[in-house]
């Protein structure tokens, strides 16, 4: 069973964000590995795991200057990791990204690809399904349980009123969201260990992509970006017993009660 | 006007179509000549709602026999462009399914697709607004390559307003061969029960987070949302560590909401769940940390432990009763 991870470095999150001259999202600081990342990463860890062996191959697009996020995927047990760094890359939009995912999962057969829902950086939401979509194959989003059944791999898929179990043939995609499973914390010995896993790196022209992605393959500008009309802060009480009355009296005011 | 067509993805959601889809359709027709729509399923039965929202067409892909909607929907989608010409845009409600169909249309046509839409204005061609950082900015984009733009909005962006059209012409969509991609199947299907109101048309919601201390004090929520005849709603960090199901989340990736009044206990405000509740009528919070991102925001800001302030709270609300 071999599984690859598609994984995404971004700042800090705990960090305030801003967009650089160009309204890219500024990235110029430390990179971690994304939180809604490590649910892949422990899925694949496990599912391997399950099938009695096999690879897990991380996936990713962006800076190669700092690496540290891929060393934690790496740390956490994932077998290898390959990142697609490229100047001509910046001002890619979903689309783009995707392509040059899908053109690194491309070289190698996977049973399984797996994704964040989203990122926690940018959200769009999409990458992950348009990269199924440019590999033919099925994709089942919103995985809150994951299990492989001999060629076909069984999810519990997130619905508006429930889940659904959703089950699609290998190979396949999948996107799963956080708290599907626990993520592991790295050992020492995993941490020592991911400093000489393989970690390649690889530019557009390696993927033969040149003038089809980044800037020159988006097709959507940001026209303006403006601050948004704030909610004024109303009034704030330290509860001295007096809490439960307060809210009352406010919910009066309101006609809730 | 400067758009001739509009395309919206009418999603079918238990005997009519989405909210989001119908709030879709109502601004659609502010922005273009002809608003036409898209279904399956059972959606294909909703003409008569499809023209009442002002779609003169609805494109109805037919029984998808348990098929996840993103790969079929889409075959069929490219097959409409191919067969009647492209619309200046679509627009797809930001649920699950939508953004599968988005993502599988966008890789299908080789076109962008702009999500986390909040608002659609003409300006001598189509501008879309984003809000980021928590909303505290929003960013206006626009496409500037060949249509059809896709546009995946969010919930609550727009009114839903009937215009009382005539029932829409309904038009056979197949899909076609949908080859392996198309072979994720929804085996069964779990509706998690609630009682009350549905989290997202509730009048008043009361949520819970990480301040609960323990999944056990959520029934502090439910009792309170059902005194208040309102719904209970949970931040992310609750929902992921498994206190309580998906279907309360209210945030970026969860469900906006919009009541009247909404209370947030123990809920510290990150950006991800402000999101989700900022456009709530009113605001009360009540959270232990007076520092907390959620008093910013919140009408009335109670410094306290939820662990006091809540059960205080439903008796006083039982003695009134």
């Amino acid at each position: 069973m071999n599984i690859a991870v598609c994984v995404k470095q971004i700042p800090d999150p705990a960090a305030p964000q801003s967009f650089d001259s160009s309204n890219n999202l500024n990235r110029s600081g430390k990179l971690i590995l994304d939180e809604a990342d490590t649910y892949g990463v422990e899925m694949a860890l496990q599912l391997v795991d399950k099938a009695g062996g096999g690879e897990v191959t991380v996936v990713s697009m962006g800076s190669a200057a700092d690496v540290a996020g891929l060393r934690t995927a790496l740390a956490m047990g994932a077998t290898k990791a390959v990142i697609v760094s490229d100047d001509s890359l910046r001002g890619s939009d979903a689309l783009s990204t995707a392509k040059v995912l899908a053109a690194v999962l491309k070289r190698e057969s996977f049973d399984l690809i797996l994704a964040a829902t989203e990122s926690s950086d940018g959200y769009t939401g999409t990458t992950p399904v348009q990269v199924a979509e440019l590999l033919g194959l099925p994709s089942i989003t919103f995985a809150k349980a994951v299990a492989i059944d001999a060629s076909t791999v069984k999810v519990s898929r997130q619905t508006e009123e429930g889940y659904d179990e959703v089950a699609a043939r290998l190979p396949a995609l999948v996107t799963v969201t956080a708290g599907v499973v626990e993520p592991r914390y790295s050992s020492f010995k995993g941490i020592m260990a991911a400093k000489s896993k393989p970690l390649e790196t690889l530019s557009v022209a390696d993927l033969g992509l040149e003038g089809q992605v980044g800037a020159a393959g988006a097709r959507e500008e940001i026209v303006s970006v403006v601050a948004s009309e704030s909610r004024q802060a109303g009034e704030k009480y330290v509860d001295e017993g007096d809490g439960a009355e307060k809210v009352v009296s406010f919910l009066e005011s309101i006609k809730v009660l | 006007m400067t758009l001739s067509t509009l395309w919206v993805l009418a999603e079918p959601s238990s005997g009519s179509f989405s909210s989001t889809s119908l709030e879709l359709l109502s601004h659609a027709r502010t922005l273009a000549t002809t608003v036409e729509a898209v279904t399956w399923g059972e959606g294909g039965s909703f003409a008569g709602l499809a023209g009442e929202y002002g779609a003169s067409t609805l494109y109805d892909v037919g029984d998808l026999a348990g098929a996840l909607p993103g790969v079929p929907v889409a075959h069929a989608i490219e097959a409409l462009i191919a067969g009647h010409g492209a619309p200046d845009a679509i627009l797809i409600p930001a649920s699950y399914d939508g953004r599968d169909v988005a993502g599988r249309l966008s890789a299908r046509l080789d076109r962008p697709v702009l999500t986390n839409v909040t608002g659609l204005v003409d300006d001598g061609g189509l501008l879309t607004e984003h809000p980021v950082f928590g909303g505290s900015q929003t960013v206006t984009a626009k496409f500037t390559g060949e249509g059809p733009g896709l546009i995946v909005v969010r919930a609550k962006s727009f009114a839903p307003e009937p215009s009382g059209g005539p029932a829409a012409t309904v038009v056979a969509a197949p899909a076609g061969d949908t080859g392996a991609a198309g072979t994720a199947v929804i085996e069964t299907s779990h509706v998690e029960e609630r009682t009350g109101p549905k989290l997202e048309d509730a009048t008043v919601v009361v949520s819970g987070g990480r301040g609960l201390g323990e999944a056990s004090a959520f029934a502090l929520i439910e009792e309170l949302a059902k005194l208040l005849h309102g719904a209970a709603g949970a931040s992310r960090a609750i929902v992921d560590a498994g206190w309580v199901p998906y279907s309360h989340q209210v945030g970026q990736t969860g469900k906006t909401v919009k009541p009247l009044v909404y209370i947030a206990c123990g809920i510290s405000g990150a950006t991800q769940h402000m999101v989700g509740m900022k456009g709530s009528k009113n605001i009360v919070a009540i959270n232990k940390d007076s520092e907390a991102p959620i008093f910013q925001i919140a009408d009335l800001g109670i410094v306290g432990d939820v662990h006091t302030v809540l059960p205080a709270l439903i008796e006083a609300l039982k003695a009134r009763s």
